[in-house]
């Protein structure tokens, strides 16, 4: 335990890796505390008189016309299954450009036939009007 | 090990305070520029030059009631703006702020934690926020609420890809996701080997873009827009949990600017670091000022876009930049090395 203690303590990434991840647990929980005592504090300041007409989902002062709960556009449907394609390249982009140091020309080639892959899947989208928003 | 985590959590603390405060000022100083961008004081009421405002406007708004639609989901609806705000707090634990300073006899970095893949867990939280809105535009049940909430998710997934895609330059740069490692790469030419001025003058442009998109700021301030959704996904929204939406907009905003400076403005590197660890905090305040300044300036000076636009420009102009980007620097590298 002290070992490990003094590497952390010298605070390389490199040393002890879980360690680093800690505060976040730390932070999190401290963190909750924020919303949860501005919603108590407010909660006990507040006056709270309720009536039907305020509890209503504002429209512009109108009664509401049918639930909001319709039909939307299929578009963000797309750009849904658009945005899941293209971000899984990128995740696999993130570790090839890390230690491009060490790849040097054949890692250059093959990230350019992976992005020419890539390049085909876009332009498909593009041809098919999946880009296209009205 | 108690030593260690009295260390963290005065540290998040510290952070933690001097965060919130930040994100209560840049509120105040939003509405200042306005004001004099728009010829007219702003809030200067309120103590002297009004700098009493945000602890005014957080009393009275800690007073108003708290109404939670009839027809809302309740759960859902109490959830989501923490669902935006602790994500947004919780990007601070990585930025690194200075170097290393001696305190009480003990060398202190200054960054709460330090840990591999610290961009990971940045873009991670980033896109955690888009939870938040879609969820508060459904649970509200109101139409606004819910356009904005679409609108709000369709446009960050649309930027989150030009935003991912525009780190990769830097991670080529410098070969690590640490961003201590980041950081320090950029430290040649007496602390201004910064990225944006070496090879990421492109990179750091679409990262811009689609950091100000991320951040839901205009030009790109769709979800919100008030003069067609009245105010987007928090229109049902009162009392704390507006204001924790607030919070958490501006909370966005100052991380999106303090990850641009550690990305591409060579974060706290600058003249002089080497001598004066302590200089390095000042470098790191002054660049994410100039950056939240620069945001609310572009907020006074564009006009919105208009939607089919934004989707056109995010996913016709953006993508492929960011994509010829990566393939110019690897290519640059590979023959300058």
């Amino acid at each position: 335990m002290t070992e490990a203690f003094a590497l952390i303590q010298a605070s390389a990434p490199k040393t002890g890796p879980i360690f680093g991840y800690i505060p976040i647990v730390l932070f999190f929980v401290i963190a909750v505390l924020v919303p949860v005592a501005l919603l108590g504090v407010s909660r006990l300041l507040q006056r709270r008189v309720f009536e039907r007409e305020k509890l209503m989902p504002y429209e512009c002062g109108i009664d509401p016309i049918g639930g909001a709960r319709e039909r939307v556009s299929v578009r963000f449907y797309i750009v849904a299954m658009l945005f899941l394609v293209f971000d899984v390249e990128v995740v696999f982009l993130f570790p090839w450009a890390v230690i491009y140091d060490k790849l040097a020309l054949f890692g250059l080639i093959e990230m350019l036939i992976f992005i020419g892959i890539l390049v085909v899947g876009y332009y498909y989208a593009w041809r098919k009007g999946a880009l296209e928003w009205a | 090990m108690t030593d260690l985590l009295l260390e963290w959590t005065i540290k998040i603390a510290v952070i933690l305070g001097a965060l919130l405060t930040a994100v209560a000022y840049s509120v105040l100083l939003e509405r200042r520029i306005m004001g004099f961008i728009q010829l007219r004081r702003g809030p200067n009421r309120v103590g002297p030059f009004g700098l009493l405002q945000p602890a005014a406007d957080g009393l009275k708004l800690i007073f108003k009631e708290d109404i939670i639609p009839s027809q809302a989901s309740k759960l859902l609806y109490v959830i989501a703006p923490t669902l935006l705000l602790i994500p947004s707090l919780m990007i601070f634990i990585v930025i690194p702020f200075g170097s290393e300073i001696v305190l009480f006899g003990r060398k202190i970095a200054l960054q709460v934690t330090h840990f591999d893949v610290g961009l990971l867990y940045v873009l991670a939280l980033g896109s955690v926020s888009v939870y938040g809105i879609a969820l508060a535009g459904w649970a509200s049940n109101n139409k606004y609420s819910l356009m904005g909430g679409l609108r709000a998710s369709a446009q960050m997934i649309s930027y989150e890809l030009a935003l991912g895609l525009s780190v990769v330059g830097v991670l080529i740069q410098s070969g690590s996701l640490d961003l201590v490692e980041i950081v320090r790469s950029q430290g040649g030419w007496n602390g201004m080997h910064w990225n944006v001025f070496v090879s990421q003058p492109l990179g750091f442009l679409v990262f811009f873009i689609a950091a100000l998109a991320e951040a839901n700021r205009t030009p790109f301030d769709l979800p919100e827009a008030d003069s067609e959704l009245v105010a987007g996904y928090h229109t049902e929204y009162s009392s704390m949990k507006f204001v924790m939406f607030q919070m958490g907009e501006y909370c966005n905003l100052i991380a999106a600017a303090g990850v641009s400076t550690t990305l591409f403005w060579g974060g706290w590197m600058g003249p002089g670091v080497e001598t004066y660890p302590a200089l390095s905090l000042a470098y790191f305040t002054a660049k994410v000022f100039v950056f939240v300044f620069v945001f609310i300036w572009i907020r006074f000076t564009l006009p919105r876009f208009r939607y089919d636009q934004l989707m056109r420009f995010g996913w016709r102009v953006l993508l492929p930049l960011a994509i010829l980007n990566i393939i110019i620097t690897a290519t640059v590298k590979l023959l300058v090395s």
